[in-house]
């Protein structure tokens, strides 16, 4: 099984990656862009999908300063 | 008194907190995989990029072969020091409390900064002179100390604060201003700034000499 976890930081803690995106767009003339947050994307190929949550709240994040989210894919592979 | 410092792929200041700590007894490397730590009476966890920082700074390091014995050594009531990198595999490690977020200046800092002993009498902090600030290195890009408010309150209620950066030096925005904490036992303290970078005249301070003078003090005292 095809997943996808997406880790984000939590929302109220200072994301310096997000400000430095927010910034560098009016430069490029973008114009109406706020509140920019950068998270990771893990994408990975598991047997038994039950794992994740435990897999994601051990190493692919950490609970104190990031949130989570578990999205299962179809077996097709990835493009 | 025998220091075992932990060298990690990517760990870049094991010699110098190996010469720090040599300067106080004896100090021996100790390898990522191996569990033995050969009979030391404390540890360090050194500065650097541990397998490379990936994923989040210490996330991985945590779960090396040697951080398991590290974990049975603090809960036996181990002396254990954590710089920089150190401190951010520590708190992965729930050895202590918070964890340390990407700097709010947005870039990897160099500097010289003054830090204030809030807590003088620990196993890391008794060599030092009351009421003086110490200078030392600090040089990192994820040193931003983070807790939620009740572990924060928490945290200064019990003691557990133990070096604060001055105000207007806290370039990584630390909350409260917070540069080192211990744990609630006492025998495991992390701090961002680099003490090891601190031990001989030829580099401008010798203040984080005070540091490794306390753990020495602080198990030859609990031998006699």
């Amino acid at each position: 099984m095809r997943a996808r976890v997406l880790v984000r930081p939590k929302r109220g803690i200072l994301d310096p990656q997000g400000v430095a995106v927010e910034r560098a767009l009016p430069a490029l003339g973008f114009k109406g862009v706020s509140d920019v947050r950068v998270g990771r994307l893990v994408e990975l190929e598991i047997e038994d999908p039950s794992q994740l949550e435990a897999i994601s709240s051990a190493l692919l994040a950490n609970p104190l300063i990031e949130d989570f989210e578990i999205e299962l894919l179809d077996d097709a592979p990835a493009a | 008194m025998k220091t075992g410092i932990l060298r990690f792929p990517g760990s870049c200041d094991e010699v110098d907190a190996q010469l720090a700590a040599g300067l106080v007894g004896e100090a021996v490397l100790l390898w990522h995989g191996d569990r033995d730590l050969q009979d030391v009476d404390a540890v360090i966890v050194p500065g650097g990029f541990s397998y490379g920082d990936y994923l989040r700074a210490g996330a991985i390091a945590r779960f090396s072969p040697v951080m398991e014995s590290v974990v049975e050594f603090a809960g036996d009531g181990g002396i254990v020091l954590g710089i920089c990198n150190g401190f951010q595999v520590l708190c992965e490690a729930g050895l202590l409390p918070g964890a340390l977020l990407p700097n709010a200046n947005r870039r990897f800092t160099f500097r010289q900064v003054e830090l204030e002993v809030v807590e003088p009498d620990t196993a890391f902090t008794s060599a030092c002179p009351a009421g003086e600030m110490l200078s030392i290195p600090a040089k990192h890009g994820s040193g931003r100390y983070y807790a939620d408010e009740p572990t924060l309150d928490r945290l200064e209620a019990d003691g557990q604060v133990v070096l604060r950066y001055r105000p207007e030096q806290n370039f990584n925005g630390s909350l409260r201003e917070i540069a080192g904490v211990r744990n609630a036992a006492g025998n495991v303290f992390g701090l961002m700034p680099h003490p090891e970078h601190a031990v001989d005249a030829l580099t401008g301070s010798t203040d984080g000499l005070r540091i490794f003078e306390s753990m020495h003090e602080a198990v030859e005292g609990a031998r006699v």
